[in-house]
């Protein structure tokens, strides 16, 4: 812990990790822009929006250390709450016709769709969080995945609200990169304000050494509801932009395969480090684009060769438990990028290093 | 009288399934503290085992036109030789790793073998007729009973009373008790890891095919999700029962399956569709007031 004279310059001394991110990201979204392709632009969406989820994962999964397989359910909340708040009144009239009177006029924009999902997904989060963080570890984890099978089980019944399992239609489609690429570089910075802040360091304490931290005075279980209550917010946000990328939801496009995707990205890149969850994705999802390219088949002389479909998901989960076996930590390990030549930097106590 | 025999006999057949879940992934978590998301999916392969890989719509049979007597111990064998093949290429190597690291392992793998059957049978339910003749039904007790649940509950109370006696009265079912109680210990004083590891896995892939082959007499389908469901049950009962408690696993599926046919029988029809969505509110009710699940793993001990 840094001494008292240097407190405020710990912001300071890590906001080089942020900053570097979202450089990236930027990077990315001129590539996209400067080549005008259309397929090209949709795949960084895809990318940012990824980025949105992992972050929000690593909020939880990276500083308490506690494996959650049920964090796609706040997607999920977020999603339908960009659907019911962004319609046109007639068509949700239509496809959802037991939403209340006030919210089947409502008409707002997806900014503050993502707001409101963000909002929606946190209060919910606050209440799961409430009853799930009293557990230990591995059952807190069993438990996040039955907190994720609920929430789709209620999404792909609940008729009057939700439309069951059938797609929902007419969510206004937002083509335009710089909304995503925000809303990714918003949670990259608020998981680094998260993860620098008090209640982030009490975490991270208290995920490395549980018995030292609660004989410290840090109340474990409200730790951890504190950053389950964030990463639940950045993904309800995140699920209703994915909502607005794509035009439609189903209780399905938020389910096994998403928390898959996520978590396999998060492994990868490293679940200690905030630049791992977002390198994680990059790596990931080039790797994903290679696969869905060579799934589509390609030509060479004048055989078609592709490769049979799930392929995909092969390759993810065979990288996965091969990172898994060799470099437990992930990519990134518990190190974050920061400047190549700077004050500070591998000092110990710094946060975001294990300490 | 009828109608009450039906609930209490759909509530023992469906708490027999989840029971036998719940065995298989208590079983592999008291040697190695795995928690194996893989279960599922071996479910699932052992289904499709009986099938010729095809991505077309209608089944192609292959072992399952084997006389029963005969195609339960292929089913069981296979369960048993995947679930140690897992064992042999995957989780031999995270021996060391934390639980949380075997457990995001086992969810890849498991994704794994989801997607390959994908790959070699397409993501569409196919219909298949596995052990038809045990759809009649017999009478008892003036319920009309479906001969098949009949033999689910007399082939989990079968499989528990054999494992009880397996685990207490032979050597090596002393062996894997003692490796589930303290396994650097019981290595020390010459319990052979990898065979009591191999034995756990084969015991559990034999329950996940016991279980395959009650679900796909049960439904008439092949579908590559359909070990979901009972896995995520199975967790939910290993989690109540305790982490790693035997006895309490079971007594968990059980109730677990008699929680969700109750509920089936009372909630208005409205809310039916949402039994499940209750049953996982019940679970996170019975956690609130007991975190640590209804028995703890020491009750193991003097349990089975």
């Amino acid at each position: 812990m840094a001494p008292r004279t240097q407190r405020r310059s710990v912001a300071l001394r890590t906001i080089s990790t942020p900053l570097i991110l979202a450089a990236l990201l930027v990077a990315f979204a001129l590539v996209a822009w400067a080549s005008g392709s259309r397929p090209f632009n949709q795949t960084v969406i895809d990318i940012f929006l990824q980025v949105i989820f992992v972050v929000g994962l690593y909020v939880f999964v990276g500083n308490s250390g506690v494996i959650s397989f049920g964090h796609i359910a706040f997607a999920c909340l977020g999603g339908y709450v960009a659907a019911w708040t962004t319609i046109k009144p007639m068509m949700k009239g239509i496809s959802m016709p037991g939403l209340p009177d006030w919210l089947m006029q409502l008409e707002i924009p997806f900014w503050a769709a993502a707001l409101a999902g963000g909002a929606f997904a946190a209060f919910w989060a606050l209440v799961f969080g409430a009853v799930l963080m009293r557990l230990s570890g591995i059952a807190a984890s069993i438990a996040t995945f039955a907190m994720l099978a609920m929430v789709n089980s209620i999404y792909s019944n609940w008729e009057s609200v939700t439309a069951a399992t059938s797609s929902v239609v007419g969510i206004p489609i937002l083509r335009v990169l710089w909304p995503y690429l925000v809303a990714a570089i918003l949670a990259v910075f608020a998981a680094w304000a998260y993860s620098i802040s008090r209640h982030g360091l009490a975490l991270r304490a208290a995920r490395d050494e549980p018995t030292a931290a609660a004989a410290s005075g840090i109340d474990i279980p409200r730790a951890r509801l504190i950053a389950f209550v964030i990463s639940g917010a950045i993904m309800g946000a995140g699920g209703a932009l994915y909502a607005h990328s794509i035009g439609l939801v189903t209780p399905d496009t938020y389910y096994l395969g998403l928390t898959f995707t996520t978590l396999s990205m998060l492994v990868v890149g490293g679940m200690s480090s905030l630049s791992g969850a977002v390198l994680g994705v990059l790596i990931l999802s080039s790797l994903i684009q290679a696969l869905r390219w060579l799934e589509a088949g390609i030509d060479i002389g004048t055989t078609t060769f592709a490769l049979p479909g799930g392929v995909q998901e092969i390759a993810l989960g065979v990288v996965m438990i091969a990172i898994l076996m060799f470099r437990p930590a992930g990519i990134m390990g518990n190190k974050e990028l920061t400047w190549p030549t700077g004050r500070g930097n591998d000092k110990p106590g710094e946060p975001g290093e294990t300490n | 009288m009828g109608s009450v025999m039906q609930v209490v006999f759909d509530a023992a057949s469906l708490g027999s399934l989840y029971a036998l879940g719940a065995l298989g992934i208590a079983l592999i978590f008291g040697v190695m503290r795995l928690v194996n998301f893989a279960h599922g999916d071996v479910i699932a392969a052992c289904v499709f085992v009986l099938l010729w890989p095809s991505v077309d719509a209608v089944a192609i049979v292959f072992a399952g036109n084997l006389p029963w007597f005969l195609l339960v111990p292929f089913v069981l064998a296979m369960g048993a030789a995947l679930s140690v093949a897992s064992e042999v290429v995957v989780f031999r190597r995270f021996r060391n790793a934390n639980p949380a690291t075997m457990m995001i392992a086992s969810f890849a793998l498991g994704f794994v073998i989801r997607y390959f059957l994908l790959m070699l049978y397409s993501s569409r339910p196919k219909s298949i007729s596995l052990l038809p003749t045990l759809s009649q039904p017999v009478e008892i007790m003036g319920a009309r009973i479906p001969l098949l649940q009949v033999i689910t509950i007399v082939v989990t109370i079968g499989v528990l009373f054999g494992l009880t006696s397996f685990l207490r009265r032979t050597r090596f079912g002393l062996e894997m008790r003692a490796a589930a109680e303290n396994f650097t210990m019981a290595r020390v004083l010459g319990v052979r890891a990898n065979r009591v590891i191999m034995g756990a896995f084969a015991l559990s892939g034999a329950l996940a095919a016991a279980i395959a082959l009650i679900l796909g007499s049960q439904t008439g389908t092949a579908n590559i999700v359909m070990g979901a469901n009972v896995m995520l049950m199975a967790f939910i009962a290993t989690v109540i029962g305790g982490m790693g408690s035997l006895a309490g696993a079971v007594i968990a599926g059980f109730l677990l399956g008699a929680i969700a046919v109750v509920m089936q029988v009372i909630l208005p029809p409205d809310a039916r569709a949402f039994r499940d969505a209750f049953v996982y509110g019940a679970v996170i009710l019975v956690l609130i007031f007991r975190p640590q699940g209804l028995l703890t793993a020491r009750g193991t001990k003097e349990r089975v």
